[in-house]
């Protein structure tokens, strides 16, 4: 409970920095997603009361945008770079690794929560093509093995024998 | 012994392939792939005892010697978190020149005489748009700076933000001071951490030297700058999605006209430019239209940055003139394809731009041959392509990129692309007909012709181009079940559909 409070005053000092305009809904949304980590019904009914909003207008825009998550992911969360730059270079390979290594498809999380795989369309690394994002750190030129190690070392080295 | 040296920070030398560099000056030189114990190495030898270690140097002269610097004058030279590097090496005195001497319609006549056209793809008089945004009486007017750089495989406009911000900042000032706006907004993918970071504080900075805010340089002239940031939306790159992202919409395109020039943002007179364009105005400003209208080709004045990469033995970001071939590109500064592998494309012009073979490679890079061709501009994205890629599995790579990002609005875009996908996954799994050929190609044209925004128009030229130039590929696919790069024809997809 305390912890909520917590968050709910550091959002409240975000709607008053942007003196609850409506145009800066997307600001608020990333600063909500920062605080929260993702964006629920309670929140966005919260901000939609708070900027004066229709909850259907907060919800059409996040659901439009893909950067908004409306789940929460892993403890961990791997993103692949699916540029074509990334995606010309055999990123598909590594991702196709990561799924079977570690039992989890692209946009869901592994059934204990603790690892999450997302895909962006591209960081503007390109040059060091194919990049993966394992937790905030990007791993460019990766190869398969150096992002499955990567990812038994973030996860701990428990999971890797088996 | 003393020497004093000093170390700085810089923003990016583009040179992305034997990172990380260290630039020594005097003298320019460029060691690659450094480490903390090559360093070591370089202090003792270069720096105490003058002598370069020259087996650590850059090697590949005519990366640098076919580019033009102009947008990225100071990319790798200033460390972009100090605005006192921006000004001794220049920054700011466009500025001061336009509040002091200049009127706003002379700093648009420079700007005219310039014949910059705009970097964000579709190639715009930018002197022609900001008399349009100037004439208007309505106020007040707004000025939008597009870094929603979405294109993947392009990063011209992110390592600009990171190397050089106060160039962005200037070149938005000026603009202001042009057409009269008084409030501005940069609107940046928020993929791009340190970009926004080093904008952020290149911000403040101004700020604090009243370089922004009000009573600029001590004159009557007020100006004040906002970040807003993306979410992952393709399509807000378009100049009317934008202006409802800025809002706090979704983005979403609208029919022009009203061209945002006289009903932008709420509805008011608004300037939308890309940052490589407002880049090159202090430039302008400073040396005038005509200096700046000898570089590149009559038509298609100054340079273009563009983003190599792909198969290519230096990708990185390299800024040439307009005009140069893409063999000059791909093959003298992107040192061609590594691994003795042979070229096969090139892709121009980002997910909605063209795939060109080989015999193309002689024409000139400027707006309007690479639209002859069937690509584009773009934002400046080259991506080479060697044999070990199938263009049908590109060509349904960047449909499916377009069916993903399309924001649903019009149906050609929306219905069309999916089309497009479907038929795609056919003949990439092994059922195709040869009467699939006619349906891209005949849809193709539909959706270019009849969706609403850019996105949609320009998203079919994947497919068309590569029908065009590598049709054989898809004959192959349909009739032998083939594909040279062995690419197609799995199952897992399958399985998924269930």
């Amino acid at each position: 409970m305390e912890k909520d409070d917590k968050q709910r005053i550091m959002l409240e000092k975000v709607l008053k920095e942007h003196n609850y305009q409506e145009s800066a809904l997307l600001e608020i949304l990333h600063r909500a997603q920062e605080i929260y980590g993702y964006l629920d019904k309670d929140l966005m009914m919260d901000i939609s009361g708070s900027l004066n909003l229709p909850p259907s207008h907060v919800y059409g825009v996040v659901t439009f945008y893909s950067f908004f998550k409306l789940r929460k992911s892993g403890e961990h969360v791997v993103t692949g770079c699916l540029g074509t730059a990334c995606y010309v270079r055999g990123v598909e390979q590594i991702m196709e690794a990561i799924e079977q290594e570690f039992k989890l498809k692209r946009g869901g999380s592994t059934a204990d929560g603790k690892l999450s795989l997302l895909l962006t369309r591209c960081i503007g690394a390109c040059a060091m093509a194919p990049n993966i994002v394992v937790d905030d750190e990007v791993i460019g030129k990766a190869t398969k093995e150096v992002v499955t190690q990567k990812i038994r070392e973030v996860l701990g080295g428990v999971k890797a024998e088996t | 012994m003393e020497k004093e040296c000093k170390v700085a920070r810089t923003g990016c030398i583009g040179t992305c392939s034997v990172g990380p560099a260290v630039l020594v000056e005097p003298g320019d030189y460029l060691y690659q792939s450094v480490t903390p114990d090559k360093v070591r190495e370089i202090v003792r030898d270069h720096i105490v005892l003058g002598l370069p270690v020259k087996d650590m140097l850059y090697k590949n002269e005519a990366y640098f010697q076919k580019q033009h610097r102009l947008v990225l004058r100071n990319a790798g030279k200033i460390d972009p978190s100090r605005i006192q590097d921006y000004i001794s090496a220049g920054g700011y005195s466009a500025l001061a020149k336009c509040l002091a001497t200049m009127t706003p319609q002379g700093v648009i006549y420079e700007v005219v005489t310039s014949g910059l056209r705009g970097r964000g793809g579709a190639g715009f008089p930018t002197g022609q748009k900001w008399s349009l945004v100037a004439r208007s009486h309505n106020t007040p007017k707004y000025i939008v700076a597009n870094l929603d750089e979405g294109d993947p495989g392009v990063f011209a406009n992110r390592t600009l933000a990171e190397a050089d911000p106060h160039a962005i900042i200037e070149g938005m000032l000026i603009a202001a001071y042009a057409i009269g706006a008084e409030k501005g907004y940069i609107y940046i993918r928020s993929e791009y951490p340190l970009a926004i970071q080093t904008l952020q504080k290149a911000i403040a900075q101004a700020k604090a030297m009243s370089l922004l805010g009000e009573k600029i340089l001590e004159t009557s002239f007020k100006f004040d700058l906002e970040l807003r940031f993306g979410a992952g939306a393709f399509v807000a790159g378009e100049e009317t999605a934008i202006l409802a992202s800025v809002e706090g919409r979704r983005a979403m395109p609208r029919p022009r006209p009203p061209y945002p020039a006289n009903s932008g943002l709420w509805q008011k007179p608004t300037l939308i430019q890309n940052v490589e364009t407002l880049a090159n105005i202090p430039l302008i400003v400073q040396n005038g239209g005509h200096w700046f209208s000898k570089t590149g080709t009559p038509k298609c004045t100054g340079t273009k940055c563009f983003s190599l990469t792909g198969k290519i033995s230096n990708p990185g970001l390299i800024e040439v003139p307009m005009g140069i071939t893409l063999r000059e590109v791909v093959f003298d500064i992107g040192g061609g394809v590594p691994d003795g592998k042979k070229f096969k494309a090139v892709l121009v012009g980002g997910p909605s731009g063209g795939c060109l073979p080989e015999t193309l490679l002689e024409i000139p890079i400027d707006y309007d041959s690479l639209t002859k061709v069937g690509a584009i501009m773009g934002s400046g994205g080259i991506v080479v392509i060697d044999e070990d890629s199938c263009m049908v599995d590109t060509a349904r790579f960047f449909t499916e990129f377009c069916v993903d990002e399309s924001c649903g609005k019009c149906t050609p875009c929306r219905a069309g692309l999916a089309r497009l996908k479907e038929v795609f996954d056919k003949i990439t799994h092994g059922q195709g007909e040869m009467s699939d050929i006619a349906t891209l190609e005949k849809s193709g044209v539909y959706i270019r012709d009849a969706s609403l925004c850019g996105l949609g128009q320009t998203a079919p030229n994947p497919v068309i181009t590569t029908l065009r130039y590598f049709k054989d590929e898809y004959v192959k696919h349909i009739v032998e079940k083939q594909c040279v790069a062995g690419k197609c024809f799995k199952t897992r997809d399958e399985e998924e559909l269930e």
